[in-house]
């Protein structure tokens, strides 16, 4: 690694502190200000004043909020994140940990998709630009684009679930395998494999298959636009013109020439959109009753479970930090005029 | 100047552009030859066709631009007649082209033998990448890029440099036209000098025919054999270089050379500036394209079009001054071989 890229990774790293902090400020003191509190959500309405302080005292939550702050940023710091509020008081680390495979093993396959689909349909129709299929392709797009996500993943179960029955309809395998199913990695394809465990994996791979095509394809829509009006762009550039005068195939001077210098804007985007891809992680989810992180976010938000709100958000920040910088760094690979 | 046999024939070419203004005829009814081994130099202002008359001679005219009419007659054969996969194969190995600005006309993501390995194994499937990248490697040193430079990245390599890998790219396959389209403009003065001697060179060496487009009429006078001169997308005249810049007959030529200020006319001719504009190809004037702005105009310039028809030996003028017709009151001048 040379001196230069690891200053550039070291200034990256040293500028997602602030973001981070500035981002897990704000979730701290929105979710206080938010009308309910753990206390109720746990106890339920009726409790007793008594009752109601003594969680109060056992969970901190008595202390004054500058206390809760730093005690807070603390736990951050360390990377400890402490214990959840709500639903057991486990650690959140632990907590997290169960799910973000979940997570994980639903939004790679998705990226996969709008990737495959995004890039390859938009260089398509960018190639055959004003012909049919190329309104064909964008048509979709823009349905792909508009859609909600949850009301796609909606008519996916009706569709290929409930009248068609193909998929499960939701979770990440069968309620009854799971009985037997042991879970060392949280990664359930990759226990699959490990223990062997063939008709598991099936029934893994099955479930995975409507909710990340349905994260995949809402959005892809963004991507076959980008990946369109960069191709074509590229395709009018002078070192186009050049290769064709030199007689070089249109295929090659498209799918080769063209594309590559296409996938500079492609990974801008794809660095980026990695945020809206937790949100509609989050979405997909809900819908698909997927045990991951997003729907752990809703569900504790719900509960007004303050310090697991604000270390899910903070690790998702983190994340999106890391990608972004791994995306700069890729950069640096495919185009050779970049130097850190 | 000897006998030259004749490398290409473009026969009564026409470009037409569809715009939302109406059809723009960039070039029109142009007939020239191209002579093997010359370097000729089309030259006009800018906006009057040369590019798109470059790019018609190895059809790459894209749409919303065709070729109307024309034929492109290229070692006895019409390339006109040529489909998609014919003219693949004939672009690079028959007619290569270079571009005004070598910053962009490389692909940036590619090195620079990649380059030349890539065109030499599209034309000849057959060939080991290893021979490839020796003949480039080989070329290119003689163009005097060194091997080592051989690995960069375009946009490590100077303005000169990245204009001789396209030159080496025209050659490398053997290419018997090689179009340089404002090839030197963007250079500065001092590149542009070695590269207009390389090209000389390389014309010497490689037995290439060049066909130098610019509309720097300094440097056609400095490289030319021959020169074709353009005005609104016809071809106005064509002549040696040395007949054209001592006696210019068309009056466009004339007003031409005068605006360059170290050329030296005829002293007895009075030194005039070219009033006006070229004129809006969607609606070109009638007639003589040239005749709004033209000092010697008659009233048949008005109407009827003059042929592009040869005056003297290998003189080729698009003038009424020097062809009678009944409607013109004055007869028609007399060019001396
Ligand atoms: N792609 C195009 N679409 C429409 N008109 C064009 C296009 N390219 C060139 N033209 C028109 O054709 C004429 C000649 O252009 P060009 O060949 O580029 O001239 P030159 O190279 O001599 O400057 C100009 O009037 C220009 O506006
Ligand atoms: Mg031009």
């Amino acid at each position: 690694m040379s001196a230069s890229l690891r200053r550039f990774i070291i200034t990256r790293v040293l500028l997602t502190i602030p973001m981070v902090l500035i981002l897990v400020t704000m979730i701290f003191f929105i979710m206080r200000i938010l009308p309910g509190d753990p206390i109720r959500s746990q106890l339920g309405p009726r409790v007793s004043e008594e009752q109601a302080n003594a969680l109060r005292e056992r969970l901190g939550l008595n202390r004054p909020l500058y206390v809760q702050y730093f005690d807070f940023l603390w736990d951050m710091v360390t990377l400890d994140f402490g214990t959840a509020l709500t639903q057991g008081e486990r650690p959140i680390l632990d907590e997290l940990g169960e799910r973000m495979p979940a997570t994980i093993e639903l939004t790679i396959p998705a990226i996969a998709i709008t990737a495959v689909i995004g890039i390859f349909s938009g260089a398509y129709a960018a190639k055959n630009r004003k012909k049919p299929v190329d309104y064909v392709i964008r048509l979709m797009s823009i349905v792909a684009y508009s859609i909600p996500v949850f009301f796609m993943g909606l008519i996916f179960q009706i569709l290929f679930s409930v009248r068609l029955p193909v998929f499960p309809l939701a979770g990440r395998m069968d309620t009854l395998m799971m009985t037997t199913f042991e879970s060392r990695t949280h990664f359930y394809v990759i226990d699959a494999i490990l223990a062997q465990n063939w008709k598991a994996l099936g029934s893994v791979l099955m479930h995975l298959v409507l909710p990340s095509v349905t994260l995949g394809l809402a959005l892809s829509g963004v991507f076959v636009r980008l990946t369109r009006v960069n191709m074509i762009e590229m395709l009018q550039s002078d070192f186009i013109t050049a290769g064709r005068a030199r007689g070089l195939p249109e295929r090659r001077l498209a799918y080769r020439h063209s594309l590559r210098n296409t996938f500079i804007p492609i990974l801008t985007l794809l660095g980026l959109q990695f945020a809206i891809l937790l949100a509609g992680a989050v979405l997909t989810e809900t819908t698909f009753s997927w045990p991951g992180v997003g729907r752990y976010l809703v569900e504790r938000i719900q509960l007004r479970d303050y310090t697991a709100v604000q270390a899910t958000i903070a690790v998702f920040a983190l994340f999106v930090a890391a990608v972004s910088l791994l995306m700069d760094i890729l950069y640096a690979f495919i185009d050779p005029r970049i130097r850190y | 100047m000897a006998e030259k046999e004749v490398l290409m024939q473009i026969k009564d070419l026409s470009v037409t552009y569809e715009t939302r203004l109406g059809p723009v005829s960039a070039v029109e009814g142009v007939s020239f030859d191209i002579l093997k081994g010359e370097i000729l130099g089309l030259v006009g202002e800018s906006g009057c066709g040369k590019s798109t008359m470059g790019k018609a001679l190895m059809r790459m005219i894209q749409p919303p631009g065709r070729i109307s009419s024309g034929k492109l007659i290229f070692d006895g054969e019409d390339i006109m007649t040529y489909d998609e996969n014919q003219m693949r194969d004939f672009r690079g190995r028959k007619i290569s082209m270079i571009f005004q600005d070598p910053m962009t006309s490389l692909n940036p993501v590619q090195r620079v033998d990649e380059h030349l390995v890539e065109a030499i194994q599209v034309h000849e499937p057959k060939t080991k990448p290893s021979d490839a990248l020796g003949r480039s490697n080989t070329l290119m040193e003689r163009l005097g890029i060194q091997k080592q430079r051989m690995k960069n990245y375009p946009h490590q390599l100077s303005g000169g440099m990245r204009q001789r890998v396209m030159i080496g790219l025209g050659l490398v396959l053997n290419a018997n036209l090689i179009v340089a389209d404002e090839a030197t403009t963007s250079l500065d003065v001092i590149v542009e000098a070695k590269l207009v001697d390389q090209l000389k060179e390389i014309r010497d060496e490689f037995g290439v025919t060049l066909l130098v487009i610019t509309h720097n009429i300094a440097l056609v006078a400095e490289i030319s054999d021959r020169v074709a001169v353009m005005y609104a997308g016809h071809l106005v005249e064509l002549g040696t270089v040395e007949k054209i810049f001592d006696n210019p007959l068309h009056p466009y030529t004339y007003g031409l050379l005068s605006s360059v200020p170290n050329i030296k006319l005829d002293e007895r001719e009075e030194l005039y500036k070219m009033g006006g504009e070229p004129p809006n190809l969607t609606h070109p004037p009638k007639g003589c394209r040239f005749h709004p702005r033209c000092p010697k105009a008659m009233p048949i310039c008005e109407t009827i079009e003059p042929q592009f028809q040869e005056v003297a030996r290998g003189r080729f003028v698009k003038c009424w001054l020097y062809e009678n017709h009944p409607d013109k009151t004055t007869k028609k001048i007399e060019v001396a071989a």
